[in-house]
C-alpha cells in the first residue's frame, strides 16, 4: 500500500474515530505535502485532538483509511513514529529532571547515539532560547519556556512532519509570538507543520491551509484568505449597546451590509466597507455604544458556518 | 478497540533500553536517600526482630526447629522486603507516569511501544529490588544472620519474588482512578501477608483454614525458599518447585499488566 507520492505525507479518507457510542472524528478527508503548513480549526470537542493522534499514530483508526508517509499506521506504527515529532496539548516534560537530560532521555527513545544526542541538545537548546537554562530543572520554568522545551524535544529526531496541538494555548501573548517566530523558521527549514488550534489569529499566522472542523466533521477548507472571500465579507462592523438583548437593535439596523449576526454581547455587520455601514447606522438614527470596524477574520468564518463563536 | 493497535509491536533492545535509561535518569536524582533506606531497613528488622525478640525466644524455647530465630527470621524478612520494595516502585509511579506526569505518553509518541514501556519499567523495577536485597543481605550477614554460603542464591529467588508482586501490581496500578485503590492494596493484603506468610513462625501455627492464603501468595514461597538457602540445607525440589511458582505468577501478571496497559494508554 506504498502511495506513488513521495511528498504527499498525509492522506485521509473517511477517517473516523468512535468511543462506544460517541463519534469524535466522523469520516473526515484530507491531504498534506511536504512542506506545506497544514491545520486544524474548531473549538474544543470538534475531533482535532483525536484527529491528531491517529495521525500521531498513538491512537488506532476506527474507520476510514489513513497513510502517513504512505504507510499504514497499524501496520507501521514505529517506523512512521520515528519520522514524526509531536508537541502534545498537554506538555508530557519530566519535570523533575533538568531541561538537557529532558532531551537526552527523548533522544534514546528514537535510538540515536549518546554522542548524537547531545550535540542535537545543544543545537535545540540555542533555537529554543533555552541555552543558559540547560542545567535547571523543568519544574520552574514558565509555561512558554516548557512550551518551547518540548517543541525543541520533538525535534531531536530531525521529523519530517512537526505535530502541534494546540501549541499556544494557555500562554501570553508575548509567549505566543516568540513561539510563532520559532514556528515560521521551522517551516522556511522545511518541515512540514500540521497544528491544531481555536485561535484565529494563530491560524492565520501560520497555516497555508486549513480545514474548520466542528462536531467532528470538515465544515470547510482552504486558505485563511480564500476562507475568509468565501465567508465572509471584506470588513466587520462590530456594534455594542448598552443593554441586555442586542436582538431588538438587530431590526433597526437591518438591511444594512450584506448580513448581520446577532450574538449575545455584539452586532456584527457584515459589509464591503464598514465606514459607509456605520455612517448608515447613524443615519437611521441608531446610537450604539460603541461601533469598531475591522478586517474580516477566520472567527466570521466559524461564526457563518456553524453559527457558533470559536472560544466561549 | 482495534486488534491491530499501532503501538503493539515486539519489544526491541534500543527501545527498552531506553526506557530503562530514562528511570535510571530520573534515579539518579533520589539515589543517595534511597541507599540510605536501603541499609537502615535491615538494621532496624536486626536489632528489633533478630536480636532483641531473638534473645527472649532463643532463651525460652531453644530457638524454631532448632535453628537459632535470628537466623529463621532473616531470610523471611528479606523476601519480605523485597515485596514492600516492589510495592513502592510500582504503585505510584505507574499510577504517575499514566496520570501526573504523562511519562508512558511521552515514550508512546516515539518509535518506543507498550511492550518496551513495560519491559524497561519493570527491568528498572528487578534492579532496584536487586539494590536492595544484596545491601540486604551483606547488612544481615554481618550480623551473622545466615548459615551456609547458598544464601547467595537468595538473591535471585528473592528478585524473583518481589516480581511475582511488582508484576501483577503493575497491571493494578494501571486501572486505578485515584490511589484510594494503594491503601487497600497496603492495608489488607500487604500487611496480612506479612504477618501470616511464615516469616515470623511457620505456617504450621496458623489455623488449618487459613494457610492456603499463605500459600496460594507469592510470599510465602519466596521465605520458604530463602529459609531452605540460608540455613545451609537446602532442599533443591521444593526451591525449583517455589522458584515455578513465583515464574507463573510473574508470567500471569505480565499478560495482565500489558493488557491494562494497552487498555489505558491505546485508546
Amino acid at each position: 500500500m506504498t502511495d506513488p507520492d513521495p511528498d504527499l505525507l498525509l492522506h485521509a479518507t473517511g477517517l473516523t474515530k468512535t468511543f462506544g457510542s460517541f463519534t469524535a472524528v466522523d469520516g473526515i478527508d484530507f491531504a498534506v505535502e511536504r512542506g506545506e503548513s497544514f491545520g486544524f480549526l474548531g473549538p474544543n470537542g470538534a475531533g482535532k485532538s483525536s484527529t491528531m493522534k491517529m495521525v500521531g499514530c498513538v491512537s488506532p483508526v476506527t474507520g476510514g483509511q489513513l497513510r502517513v508517509f504512505g504507510q499504514d499506521p497499524a501496520t507501521h506504527g514505529p517506523q512512521i513514529r520515528a519520522r514524526l515529532g509531536v508537541v502534545p496539548q498537554k506538555d508530557t516534560l519530566d519535570e523533575e529532571l533538568s531541561v538537557e537530560e529532558n532531551l537526552w532521555i527523548y533522544g534514546r527513545y528514537f535510538g540515536l547515539s549518546q554522542s548524537e544526542v547531545r550535540a542535537r541538545t545543544t543545537e535545540l537548546l540555542d533555537f529554543a532560547q533555552l541555552t543558559d537554562r540547560a542545567k535547571s530543572t523543568v519544574e520552574p520554568l514558565s509555561g512558554g519556556m516548557k512550551r518551547r522545551l518540548t517543541i525543541a524535544r520533538s525535534l531531536i529526531s530531525r521529523p519530517e512532519i512537526l505535530l502541534l496541538d494546540e501549541p499556544t494555548t494557555g500562554l501570553d501573548p508575548q509567549a505566543r509570538h516568540v513561539l510563532w517566530d520559532r514556528l515560521f523558521r521551522l517551516k522556511r527549514s522545511g518541515v512540514t507543520l500540521v497544528l491544531t488550534t481555536h485561535y484565529m489569529d494563530e491560524a492565520e499566522q501560520l497555516c497555508d491551509r486549513l480545514v474548520v472542523m466542528d462536531h467532528g466533521k470538515i465544515v470547510a477548507q482552504g486558505s485563511p484568505r480564500s476562507l475568509i472571500t468565501r465567508y465572509s465579507t471584506r470588513e466587520v462592523l462590530e456594534l455594542r449597546f448598552d443593554t441586555d438583548d442586542h436582538a431588538q437593535h438587530g431590526e433597526a439596523i437591518a438591511g444594512i451590509g450584506e448580513r448581520i449576526e446577532v450574538l449575545p454581547d455584539r452586532l456584527l455587520v457584515y459589509t464591503e466597507d464598514g465606514d459607509v455601514a456605520a455612517a448608515e447606522v447613524h443615519l437611521r438614527g441608531v446610537r450604539p455604544m460603541s461601533a469598531l470596524v475591522r478586517r474580516s477574520t477566520l472567527e466570521d468564518v466559524f461564526l457563518h458556518l456553524t453559527g457558533r463563536t470559536l472560544v466561549d | 478497540m482495534s486488534a491491530s493497535v499501532s503501538t503493539a509491536h515486539p519489544p526491541t533492545p534500543a527501545a527498552w533500553r531506553a526506557v530503562f535509561g530514562s528511570w535510571v535518569t530520573a534515579y539518579k536524582r533520589t539515589w543517595r536517600g534511597s541507599i540510605f533506606g536501603r541499609f537502615l531497613s535491615p538494621l532496624m528488622f536486626l536489632l528489633s526482630l533478630g536480636l532483641g525478640l531473638g534473645s527472649l525466644v532463643d532463651k525460652s524455647t531453644g530457638g524454631v526447629d532448632g535453628v537459632p530465630y535470628l537466623q529463621f527470621v532473616v531470610p523471611g524478612i528479606l523476601a519480605a522486603q523485597s515485596m514492600w520494595v516492589a510495592m513502592g516502585e510500582s504503585t505510584y509511579p505507574v499510577m504517575g507516569a499514566i496520570r501526573w506526569n504523562a511519562k508512558y505518553h511521552a515514550m508512546l509518541a516515539t518509535p518506543v511501544g507498550i511492550d518496551d514501556v513495560l519491559l524497561g519499567h519493570l527491568i528498572y523495577v528487578a534492579m532496584q529490588i536487586t539494590g536492595a536485597t544484596a545491601i540486604f543481605i551483606g547488612v544481615a550477614a554481618m550480623f551473622g544472620s545466615f548459615g551456609s554460603w547458598w544464601v547467595l542464591l537468595c538473591l535471585p529467588i528473592t528478585v524473583l519474588t518481589g516480581m511475582a508482586f511488582a508484576v501483577p501490581i503493575f497491571a493494578f496500578s494501571a486501572k486505578q482512578e485515584t490511589d484510594s485503590g494503594f491503601n487497600i492494596l497496603f492495608r489488607f493484603i500487604m500487611t496480612p501477608l506479612f504477618l501470616f506468610s511464615g516469616i515470623f513462625f511457620p505456617v504450621s501455627q496458623l489455623p488449618v483454614f487459613m494457610r492456603p492464603i499463605a500459600w496460594v501468595m507469592p510470599l510465602w514461597h519466596g521465605v520458604q525458599a530463602n529459609r531452605s538457602l540460608a540455613l545451609g540445607s537446602p532442599d533443591f525440589t521444593a526451591i525449583a518447585g517455589h522458584t515455578a511458582y513465583l515464574l507463573v505468577v510473574i508470567a500471569v501478571g505480565g499478560w495482565l499488566a500489558r493488557r491494562a496497559f494497552t487498555r489505558r494508554l491505546v485508546v
